[in-house]
């Protein structure tokens, strides 16, 4: 992980422009700026990068509606601001408008991450009225779709009328596109259609490997060569809109050298709370062992923050090991992913793997290898996310 | 600065949000996925940028509240970098 509101799909990025705040002197932790609720797992779509939990249908029952209410009154008033509402599918559920206007009242920014399926106009009508402030519009759509989608068909026609319909509100066209090995080569084609939609942002983001994507890394994972044609592609046509469209290109962090700051640090700005209540500081943070993860069921988003071991485990720099604990670049990057790291090399608290100065970095730049030669050696078939959790 | 129209009347720009936010002691500007903690001074210009008042006026009612004169090369230059980075738009 490492974008808080990132949706279904992608991912990082960080808090843009929260980033970077330094914990008070005291090591205090500031407040939770940036609030995503996770309200539903479910989704219409099966999308093979989804980083939402594999056993997701383990996950017990939804918030209801009041729980959500309660959950934005207590955290608005440690002082988040900034409001993702993703899932899953978040149009999923029809307390989604109710949940917008008490938020909005409340004086939260609220960012809608949707896949635009179930956006009809009345839906955006009342969103719009509730005091919705943002939508970001994502294509996560299953590699099948996508190809359906690239050749023009009834996902293209889906995802026009929604973008219309984004612009007839006059909210900016937001689009983020996950890319993998199996799109990546249309990156031309996909920027094209953005264009053609009336897109202002366009998030090309890498796929990163958690959940269903760690699953499906095998055949998710572009080579080297694609990675650099999908940049030059995207460095032209930048040159050719201009002012016009903003496109950021996410690079995969397996081909980088040191990693991401996830979360800006877990515990320092960012607030998830899963559609079961399960609050953590980051949306694949669940997968992470001997941590029990609170509930906002049963303890108040307050002593959550601050007093909950789960959330004081990884802030500040008691817990790095070697290399991190003596790197100076650990005050920026905070040794990376803690859930990389854990899936990786099995201790959540060793350097994200990611990192050249990690004894363990060979791990990927052996993935990255791997997808580089011409018969990539798969362990399993391709896994679409299903309605039921995997089994087995 | 001789770019900026004095005469135009500075609104916050579509996307944003002002508001005074207690937990960090500061007036913060909200746009999509992001935030921009304010300054008092950037805090000063922005509150008074309702898309009524004009550029002079804004600079008149400034020098008012705080007793000091020949803000407007300051306040030109602070509206200069906020245009470019959509926080505000003119108007009329």
């Amino acid at each position: 992980m490492s974008e808080p509101l990132a949706g279904c799909g992608p991912q990082p990025g960080l808090p843009r422009g929260a980033a970077g705040q330094r914990d008070s002197a005291a090591g205090r932790p500031g407040p939770p700026l940036w609030l995503l609720l996770e309200l539903t797992y479910r989704c219409p779509l099966h999308c093979v990068f989804c980083y939402n939990p594999i056993d997701f249908g383990n996950v017990g029952r939804e918030l209801a509606t009041g729980e959500w209410l309660r959950v934005l009154e207590e955290a608005r008033a440690l002082g988040s601001v900034q409001l993702g509402l993703s899932g899953g599918e978040p149009l999923v559920r029809d307390d989604l408008e109710t949940i917008v206007a008490a938020a909005h009242r409340l004086g939260f920014y609220t960012n809608l991450i949707t896949s635009g399926v179930g956006l009809t106009e009345t839906r955006l009508h009342a969103l719009r009225d509730a005091g919705l402030d943002h939508i970001q519009l994502s294509f996560q759509d299953s590699t099948r779709q996508m190809n359906d989608f690239l050749s023009s068909t009834r996902t293209f026609e889906l995802k026009s009328r929604v973008a219309a319909l984004i612009r007839k509100y006059r909210y900016p066209m937001v689009l983020n596109v996950v890319l993998h090995r199996l799109n990546i080569d249309h990156v031309e084609e996909i920027l094209g259609m953005a264009e053609r939609m009336g897109a202002e942002y366009v998030e090309l983001a890498n796929t990163q490997y958690y959940g269903w994507a760690w699953l499906n890394r095998s055949h998710l994972l572009p080579t080297r060569a694609q990675l650099r044609h999908a940049e030059e592609v995207t460095a032209r046509f930048r040159e050719r809109v201009g002012s016009r469209m903003r496109v950021f290109f996410v690079v995969p962090d397996y081909f980088e050298s040191r990693p991401k700051p996830c979360m800006s640090g877990l515990g320092r700005v960012f607030l998830s709370i899963a559609p079961d209540g399960i609050a953590l500081p980051c949306q694949a943070a669940r997968m992470l062992p001997d941590l029990t993860f609170p509930s906002v069921r049963e303890a108040s988003v307050r002593s959550i923050w601050y007093d909950s071991p789960a959330f004081n485990r990884y802030r500040g720099e008691d817990w790095m090991k070697e290399p991190c604990r003596t790197c100076p670049e650990r005050t920026r990057d905070f040794g990376g992913c803690r859930c990389q790291a854990y899936l990786l090399t099995g201790d959540a608290a060793n350097a994200d793997p990611v990192c050249e100065l990690s004894p363990h970095h060979h791990l990927v730049t052996e993935a990255v290898e791997r997808a580089g030669q011409a018969e990539v050696a798969v362990e399993r078939p391709l896994v679409f996310r299903g309605k039921e959790p995997l089994r087995g | 600065m001789a770019d900026i129209d004095t005469a135009a009347c500075p609104a916050i720009g579509r996307g944003f949000r002002l508001q005074w936010e207690p937990a960090q002691e500061a007036h913060v500007l909200l746009y999509p996925e992001g935030m921009v903690k304010l300054n008092a001074s950037a805090a000063a210009i922005l509150t008074r940028c309702d898309g009524v008042r004009t550029i002079s006026d804004i600079v008149a009612d400034l020098e008012r509240a705080y007793a000091i004169c020949g803000l407007s090369a300051d306040v030109c230059a602070f509206m200069e970098l906020a245009l470019e980075r959509n926080w505000v738009e003119l108007r009329g």
